[in-house]
């Protein structure tokens, strides 16, 4: 194996670990946003518990995505498997490209939807019975996530290996 | 699928029967009353706000005593005490409640003062035990703390700050005060405080205590009569006291506590009768007869307007709706879609001229739930959890039970989905077959993996969110015509049809869809042409007839241009529909994440023991939080995308004047 042949996978590690870290960091950003706000509103109403902390969830699926993609490249680049596959160079920093998509807008939707979380727990705290709609506007902003969740799957499974 | 058609009934009855009618009308809980007649000379309203204030006083009362009782001795709930709702009372023991109520009411004010007692008691024993503290420096003096004299001693006692012994004391007072003669006794030190007791003579007592003022004396807060070792016992002996009679208010509210069941009968008593002097005051009542007016269902009218009649001197009066008015909602649904009621009450009801949505809504519900979630392992356990919890539970509340059913539904859905894509909590089967017996033994999928062909899943996805988006500009064709606006259905709704239909024939055989689904479709090339001509008619309709209430030429084709822009609109609805494929893939990746880790450990008893924790942990968390993606995401497909399309909402929920119970229902008795 040559030097050029080792970066390869580095690139492409380094991938899995963008879509993990950022998509992660995003999430737990979000999540802390939204459970500031939902301590608060239990401190005042203890029967809440159960829909603010869902409410709280919300943002968390931006991790999951990055866990997601993080795993189909680990699997694919053989890392998990044994016996870890030969990359270029080009084919690593393929795989790096492919996994910016969910590691970036994970987190920052992450962050947006943590704030859009915290604002629906006000919802929730104000009005229960709207809990509905209060779980849909962090709802709206996770759409983003799924997108970039899909483009960054599809070009990691497409990448030829 | 239906929203229920409401009528409007009048009843003119004799006062005398007043209270009976009123009682049936509540207890049958059908009508909603909304008054069309105002006040005149004939007709008054009553005031009953303080019949209603006491009622709700006294409801109020009952329910903070049981809220002192469950403080107390609280009630043995099991887990799911959320879903048992409420009890079932039989009339009988409604009517002894009854009769008992102002016993019942007493009790409750006797709960209120044993828990202000209780309070007392417990604030004196904290006193009692403040004093205790305070006495204890005290303990090795052996006369009252108090200054005391003989003919020509005096004595008194006080603390000076930590550190000071009888020499330094000695000193100030030779500094301070030379001429007197003081004995100073320290009678107990800690760090901050010295105590001790001054003997002196008495002409010499203020110049001493001046003396040892300016060193930092100061005179103890409380006095006592007696020795402090003495007074010690006395205080305790009274905190045995306190605490004897907190243990008798105990066993005295445990006593009470049996009254529970029949306290929250009556809690239940005086909130409905408040709600009845609710109503009665807003009655229009002349001198001997008294009007009531509201909303009914149409199908419930007939029982009611029948069973007055045939007992009372009444007339009854049911008449349709006026054109302008906005009748409160209840929605009809078959068994299986009245299910998704509640998804359709959050968003909003139906309002006047709308069509209830929940029927049609149901079934992609169901389908696009099971796809998001797409596990056989996890559907199965969602059903089987929502059906034993419904099965078990006959008496938990309608939405509780409407949500169960939903789920119970979507878990079915689930089911079938994992089956046609072979997920098995993940690849459960793969990973234990190869782990433990060797060889990896992969269950077939009865459709395909999506995992391994997942562009096909996208053009699918697309496929039903056109279907669906299709379906919902449908019924928008269907309520323009139902109307009678021909000329919106066809500008609205045929032309977008052509349009988009012509858009995704053109698609179809192009090199990017071709791309896409890895086949290449040749149509014919009729097709080809007919498909542009759609196009052509559909963009060309819409730019000319979008616009169509303005006048002015220009601004009605700038108009129609910017509302052909809304293909663009069109274009993000259907890329939405992507979710299905991205979500269902989560569920499953994540799942074989969870087992691979498993699947790491040594091939040991540790391992498969760690093996087994995982595998819980692990997908008791995947499911948890893919099933609540499933149902945000389904909730908004409809929401956003289905919706959009022909609704609105924005109704009023049906509220009926009925029996408003908290604790316990009254079996019904059967009346007609």
């Amino acid at each position: 194996m040559n030097i050029a042949g080792e970066l390869g996978i580095v690139y492409a590690l380094l991938g899995a670990a963008v879509a993990v870290l950022f998509a992660g960091c995003g999430s737990a950003i979000g999540v802390g946003i939204a459970g500031q706000a939902a301590a608060g509103v239990v401190t005042e109403d203890p029967s809440k518990f159960a829909k603010v902390l869902i409410i709280q969830l919300l943002p968390g699926t931006q991790g999951l995505y990055g866990l997601l993609v993080g795993f189909i490249t680990l699997s694919k680049i053989g890392i998990l498997g044994g016996g870890i596959a030969d990359l270029s160079v080009s084919t690593g920093l393929l795989i790096l490209a492919a996994c910016l998509p969910i590691g970036i807008v994970g987190l920052l939707s992450g962050i947006a939807q943590g704030k859009t979380a915290a604002s629906a727990i006000g919802i929730v705290a104000k009005k229960p019975d709207q809990f509905g709609k209060a779980m849909l506007f962090p709802a709206m902003v996770e759409t983003y996530a799924i997108l970039a969740l899909l483009i960054s799957f599809l070009a990691v499974n497409g990448i030829q290996v | 699928m239906a929203v229920l058609k409401m009528q409007r009934i009048s009843i003119c009855a004799l006062k005398k029967d007043r209270k009976a009618i009123l009682e049936k009308l509540q207890s049958m809980g059908v009508l909603e009353v909304n008054h069309v007649i105002d006040e005149d000379e004939d007709f008054k309203k009553m005031d009953t706000a303080g019949q209603r204030m006491g009622f709700e006083k006294a409801a109020a009362s009952v329910d903070q005593a049981l809220a002192i009782l469950e403080k107390y001795i609280p009630e043995d709930k099991s887990v799911f005490a959320a879903l048992e709702g409420k009890r079932l009372v039989e009339p009988e023991e409604e009517r002894r409640v009854q009769e008992e109520r102002r016993e019942l009411l007493k009790t409750a004010k006797t709960i209120h003062d044993l828990d202000r007692e209780y309070a007392e008691q417990v604030v004196n024993i904290t006193k009692l035990r403040n004093s205790i503290e305070s006495l204890k420096p005290w303990l090795a003096l052996d006369v009252p703390l108090k200054p005391a004299d003989t003919k020509r001693v005096g004595m008194f006692l006080g603390t000076m700050p930590g550190g000071t012994t009888a020499e330094s004391v000695y000193g100030i007072l030779a500094e301070k005060a030379s001429e007197a003669e003081a004995d100073v006794h320290l009678i107990s030190s800690e760090q901050s405080m010295v105590y001790l007791a001054v003997l002196c003579l008495k002409e010499d007592m203020p110049s001493v205590e001046d003396a040892l003022r300016s060193a930092g004396f100061a005179r103890p807060s409380q006095t006592w009569d007696t020795v402090p070792a003495v007074q010690k016992e006395k205080l305790e002996q009274q905190i045995a006291d306190c605490q004897d009679k907190i243990s008798e208010i105990k066993k005295d509210i445990e006593g009470l506590s049996k009254q529970r069941e029949k306290l929250k009968i009556a809690a239940d008593y005086y909130r409905v009768r408040a709600d009845k002097y609710a109503v009665l005051g807003d009655l229009p009542q002349s001198e001997r007869t008294f009007v009531i007016s509201g909303y009914i269902p149409k199908c419930e009218a007939p029982h009611v307007a029948d069973y007055l009649a045939a007992r009372y001197d009444c007339m009854v009066d049911v008449e349709e709706l006026k054109e302008d008015e906005e009748a409160p909602v209840i929605l009809k649904n078959n068994p299986f879609s009245m299910n998704m009621e509640g998804i359709v009450e959050s968003y909003g009801l139906p309002h006047k001229g709308e069509l209830d949505p929940t029927t049609i809504m149901s079934f992609f519900y169901i389908f696009f739930f099971g796809m998001m979630l797409s596990d056989a392992a996890y559907g199965a356990i969602v059903s089987i959890v929502c059906g034993i919890l419904v099965w078990k539970f006959p008496r938990m509340s309608d939405s509780m039970k409407k949500s169960l059913k939903l789920f119970f539904y979507c878990g079915l859905s689930t089911l079938v989905w994992g089956i046609l894509f072979g997920g098995y909590f993940g690849n459960i089967v793969d990973i234990v077959s190869e782990k433990f017996f060797g060889t990896a033994v992969t269950v077939p999928a009865l459709w395909f993996i999506p995992l391994n062909d997942p562009m096909k899943l996208l053009v699918f996805s697309l496929l039903f969110g056109v279907i669906h988006l299709f379906v919902g500009l449908g019924i928008k064709g269907y309520l323009c015509l139902r109307d009678g606006k021909a000329m919106d259905f066809f500008c609205d709704v045929v032309l977008w049809f052509l349009l988009l239909v012509g858009l995704i024939f053109m698609l179809l055989p192009s090199d990017i869809f071709a791309s896409i689904a890895q086949t290449n479709i040749v149509f014919p090339g009729w097709l080809n042409t007919a498909a542009k001509v759609l196009a052509v008619i559909g963009a060309s309709g819409i730019v000319l007839m979008s616009g169509r209430e303005n006048k002015n030429p220009a601004l009605r084709i700038a108009l129609g241009a910017y509302d052909l822009y809304n293909i663009t609109g069109w274009l993000s609805d259907a890329l939405s529909y992507s979710r299905l494929l991205a979500l269902g893939l989560a569920t499953g990746v994540i799942a074989s994440v969870i087992n691979q880790m498993g699947s790491m450990l040594p091939n040991n008893v540790v391992g498969v023991i760690f093996f087994i924790v995982i595998f819980i942990v692990g997908h008791a968390l995947n499911l948890a939080i893919n099933l609540l993606g499933a149902y945000v995401h389904t909730n908004r497909l409809q929401f956003v995308e289905f919706f959009g399309k022909f609704y609105e909402g924005g109704g009023r929920p049906f509220a009926p004047f009925k029996e408003n119970t908290k604790y316990a229902d009254v079996k019904e008795e059967t009346i007609l």
